[in-house]
């Protein structure tokens, strides 16, 4: 049907005056938009098929790619836009859902760009970090209410298994079988040599793996797929994941063309079944069935183990966190609108969930008000892009941050947001052998470390100039926090004040 | 203008502090002096003292130091303590008049018990009792505040220097074992008494100088706890910090100061065992009452004196030694001056606690 | 000393080592220039079946037989780094024929050429190394 034909968003542009035909972006492209012809010596493109992934305009020697936004356009209208138009076409012609990945795109407010960081003038010193120690270690789980001490005055260690961070950021949960072997060993790499956690999401833990456990935290969700006792026992905390900031309120689907080898085996499944986790858990229809299954968790593992209850942002999060704060778990972990997926409907992404800023301000706000701060960590995630967002998280009350689509473009994401396909041209999102080889991780894992390390000297520099020396002393500490071009119902739900305030 | 509460003002100051070791008492006039040394630390917008052993006839009661913006506020925070203290005494603060201290307010001053009777009702300790009766009166009765409330104590504060405050209180009659002083450096206008140093909570006095830059982290966990921090001073959240971690914890002085002023990882990574795993615990469990930036303190309890610096140091303080007396100032010069010959001066490091006890803790 | 070792594991088959090292002993200073319209003679080359592939190119033996084969005194080995004097090479091919990597081959000047790790171009240390998207190729001391 011609009104099927949907011109492509984004035009291959190749400059012939510069390529020298070396055919390595036809080798590189997964979706062969790249062809060459050996009667004209020339390479041809064709856009239709191109995820605007970047691969062949990174690796192109000569820089003769580059891809741009088409200029081809609709009549012009600010409601019915190009891309609402388009997907009425789609769906008119598949009857499909529509499917997208990675985080939700649309221009909806970004709460950590309208707040500004404090520093230090006269009243109080500013503090440099390259002279002076500059803490980031993070202790994750409860905290005890009364002190105990012995007969001859000692103070009995009456903690809770607890998680020690060397920097409060972690890697958020992605699936072995979302993401790529070397993608995992990437991620579990890094976070041993950083002193942080990884996190299995809901897809098992590859024996190859079972090293890292320190490193270590294992997921169990609504699927329940590769978790046994050992796998409980690998690692150092178990996430029960609720919901995913991306898609609230909606389980998740592994097509069986995916589940193949290694991935059929770690998640326990037949190769070749669809992985379907479902939208609950279905022993948990309420607040007290989902305290019995921490408590099962943690029996399971002879309470050596803090339990993480990851819960996506949304409407009524306060109640729900305060809900799961008496629940027994230890951290609760929010994921926010904005967080990111490997496939999710469209329109779930897009319109369901609120921003982690609010829902983080608002769940602090409330343990505080009922008193059970202490009874857990809160750990946010769902778009923390830098070391400011970070920052600005921990002052408004985190204790750690999660970050899952930052660590996954400093693998090489591109942010094509073609996950679902499974032909990811950087190795990461896929499982074709020939394209995970793509990753190579003693490259990924370099990569990682640098990002967590700049971001922690990053963190460093902001907490001396505010004068702090110790993240703690950073932890919802919200008169660092000024907000910008904010309403007083934003500010006050933010717990901050204006900038000139 | 905003009044103090309404608004967090930050503030430089000198502090200076003198114990005697044997429980010996002496008047005010040597602490007077020694502020006075230090007059271009404050700016004249608050001073004050607070004094132990003073009021040995009364020691079994609390004395409640209160302002009053109007009489109303006086009938009101009367009525309430008579509901449910007993009062066995009950006068205006002798105060001086005097050119230098104006627009003051109504100072009465009570000492008084909570009625049996109310403590069996509420199944509340004593002191326990008192906490939240001070707290209530702060928050609830518009215009009365109570800025002392301790047992054989007193806190003596006005908008002022120090030593024109001192000689306001008339503080050369008062007779104590303990004395500390603070002169404020606002960097604005709060132009009311309540702001002043010391602030008092019980027993617990603390003399503050520096600008902490964990406060609020510190103030929203303290008043998870129950407290209150209406004035958004650094030193009422430090008093609530420490009224927690001592009256309601348990710990020792020494444990608190090692929560509130932390030893760093690396240090604490170099200990033996046994303390290294008494500070990670320390430093986990109560993270968030780790005060960072800038301060220098003096805690003033029953029977005894801390100072305590900032783990880096970032505010001075000295302390000396002659015989039974022990001085503690912002600088030198405060001590020197009322004791030229000492035997020994030393400034402590930063995050190290110096607790003077009187008797050794016997009094 | 300091080798090339390839990793088949994570060779990608983008044959890009072989053009970043056609451009390195081209000479020219733009690849595009050095590159546009010619069919390459790298000395690098991939060597490809099914998924695995790897790249190919002098191994700089500690004995090598090349050097001992040389007729005319052409290949020699330096510091480990085995080069070819092009003006003594009389294109006898007995190297070609001895290598038992198939390392060498006729260059399109007459003589014989082979990788002598960037030492005599511009690009002063393996051009190979530097272009791999992949660190499939290494140069490092093992």
């Amino acid at each position: 049907m011609p009104i099927d034909f949907l011109y492509p968003e984004y035009e291959v542009i190749r400059d012939n005056t510069r390529c020298i035909t070396c055919r390595v972006c036809e080798r590189q492209c997964a979706n062969e938009v790249h062809h060459y012809d050996k009667e004209l010596n020339m390479m041809f493109s064709d856009e239709s098929k191109c995820v605007v992934c970047h691969r062949c305009v990174s690796l192109c020697p000569t820089r003769a790619l580059k891809i741009v936004k088409t200029d081809n356009t609709f009549k012009e209208n600010a409601n019915w836009t190009g891309d609402a138009i388009t997907e009425v076409y789609r769906q008119a012609g598949t009857g499909g859902v529509l499917l997208s990945s990675m985080g939700n795109p649309k221009p909806y407010p970004i709460y950590w760009d309208k707040m500004l960081i404090n520093a230090s003038q006269v009243t109080n010193p500013s503090i440099d970090p390259l002279r002076e120690p500059m803490e980031t270690r993070t202790f994750l789980g409860k905290k005890p209410t009364k002190v105990e001490y012995d007969q001859k005055g000692g103070i009995i260690n009456n903690l809770t298994p607890q998680l020690d961070l060397k920097v409060p950021i972690m890697f958020s949960a992605m699936s072995y079988g979302s993401i790529s072997y070397n993608a995992h060993e990437s991620l579990a790499r890094a976070a041993k040599e950083l002193g942080t956690f990884y996190n299995t999401g809901e897809g098992g833990l590859h024996k190859d793996f079972y090293k890292y456990g320190k490193n270590t935290i294992v997921q169990v969700a609504s699927g329940r797929f590769g978790v046994y006792k050992d796998y409980l026992e690998q690692g150092s905390a178990i996430e029960i994941k609720i919901g995913q900031g991306a898609k609230p309120g909606i389980g998740g689907h592994l097509p069986g063309a995916k589940i193949v080898g290694d991935i059929s085996k770690t998640r326990m499944i037949p190769e070749g079944s669809d992985a379907i986790s479902p939208a609950p858990h279905h022993d948990i229809y309420s607040i007290e069935d989902l305290r019995q299954l921490v408590y099962s968790l943690k029996e399971a593992t002879n309470y050596k183990k803090p339990v993480i209850v990851k819960i996506a942002a949304v409407h009524n999060v306060a109640a729900i966190a305060s809900g799961i704060a008496r629940g027994g778990a230890d951290i609760i972990a929010i994921d926010g609108y904005r967080g990111g997926t490997g496939a999710a409907p469209t329109r779930i992404r897009d319109n369901v969930g609120i921003p982690i800023e609010l829902a983080l301000a608002s769940v602090d706000q409330r343990l505080r008000d009922e008193g059970i701060r202490g009874n857990v960590s809160v750990v946010v995630g769902g778009s923390v892009r830098n070391s400011a967002d970070i920052v600005k998280a921990i002052a408004l009350g985190a204790d750690a941050v999660y970050i899952g689509t930052s660590a996954l473009l400093a693998l090489g994401c591109h942010q094509c947001r073609s996950c679902q396909t499974g032909r990811c041209n950087w190795g990461i999102a896929t499982q074709r052998p020939e394209l995970v080889r793509r990753l190579n991780p003693n490259i990924g894992y370099e990569r990682l470390v640098n990002l967590v390390h700049a971001w922690e000297h990053e963190i460093k520099e902001m907490m001396g100039g505010m004068g702090i020396n110790s993240i703690e002393a950073l932890r919802g500490n919200r008169l660092m926090l000024r907000g910008i071009g904010l309403n007083e119902k934003e500010l006050s739900i933010l717990g901050i004040k204006h900038a000139g305030e | 203008m905003l009044r103090e509460g309404e608004v967090r003002i930050p503030a430089g100051c000198a502090i200076s502090g003198i114990i005697a070791k044997d429980g010996e008492k002496f008047n005010g006039e040597d602490i007077i002096k020694s502020i006075s040394v230090m007059r271009d630390r404050s700016n004249g917008l608050g001073g004050g003292f607070a004094a132990y052993g003073i009021y040995p006839e009364f020691k079994d009661y609390y004395a409640f130091h209160v302002f009053y913006d109007s009489t109303k506020a006086k009938e009101d925070c009367e009525a309430y303590i008579n509901k449910y203290f007993e009062t066995v005494s009950m006068s205006k603060m002798p105060t001086r008049q005097m050119k230098e201290i104006t627009d003051e307010p109504l100072i009465w001053r009570y000492f008084v018990r909570p009625l049996q009777y109310t403590l069996f009702q509420k199944q509340v300790a004593e002191d326990e009792f008192v906490f939240q009766s001070v707290m209530f009166i702060n928050v609830n009765i518009d215009g009365a505040f109570v800025f002392s409330s301790g047992k054989d104590m007193g806190a003596f504060k006005a908008v002022g220097f120090p030593e024109d405050v001192g000689e306001y209180y008339r503080l050369e009659e008062y007779e104590g074992y303990c004395w500390t002083a603070h002169g404020r450096y606002p960097t604005n206008t709060p132009g009311w008494w309540g702001g002043a140093h010391p602030f008092a909570m019980l027993d617990c006095s603390v003399v503050h100088n520096g600008e902490i830059s964990s406060y609020d982290a510190n103030r929203r966990y303290i008043e998870m706890m129950g407290y209150n921090c209406t004035l958004q001073t650094d030193t009422e959240a430090i008093t609530y910090i420490i009224d927690y971690l001592v009256r309601q914890q348990g710990m020792t002085y020494e444990d608190a100061a090692s929560v509130m002023a932390a030893p760093f990882w690396s240090t604490i990574e170099s200990m033996p065992k046994a303390q290294r795993e008494k500070m990670t615990y320390l430093r986990n469990a109560f993270a968030s009452m780790l005060i960072t930036g800038p301060f220098s303190i003096l805690v003033g309890f029953t029977g005894g004196l801390m100072a305590l610096n900032d783990r880096l140091k970032l505010r001075s303080m000295v302390i000396g030694e002659r015989k039974n007396k022990v001085y503690i100032a912002s600088e030198e010069a405060a001590i020197r001056v009322i004791q030229p010959d000492l035997d020994n001066i030393w400034a402590p490091k930063g995050g190290e606690p110096v607790v003077i006890r009187v008797n050794g803790g016997a009094l | 000393m300091k080798r090339i070792y390839v990793n088949e594991k994570w060779c990608l088959g983008c044959h890009l080592c072989e053009y970043y090292c056609a451009f390195a002993n081209s000479g020219k200073n733009d690849m595009v220039k050095a590159l546009k319209n010619i069919t390459i003679n790298p000395r690098i080359r991939i060597e490809e079946h099914n998924n695995v592939s790897f790249a190919v190119s002098c191994r700089h033996c500690e004995e090598p037989l090349c050097v001992k084969s040389c007729i005319t005194g052409a290949l020699t080995i330096k510091d480990g780094v085995i080069s070819v004097n092009s003006d003594k090479c009389v294109g006898c091919y007995t190297c070609i024929l001895s290598c038992p990597y198939g390392c060498i081959s006729p260059s399109d000047q007459g003589a014989i050429q082979k990788c002598e790790l960037c030492v005599k171009n511009a690009g002063g240390s393996p051009a190979c190394v530097k272009g791999c998207p992949n660190k499939a190729i290494e140069w490092v001391e093992r």
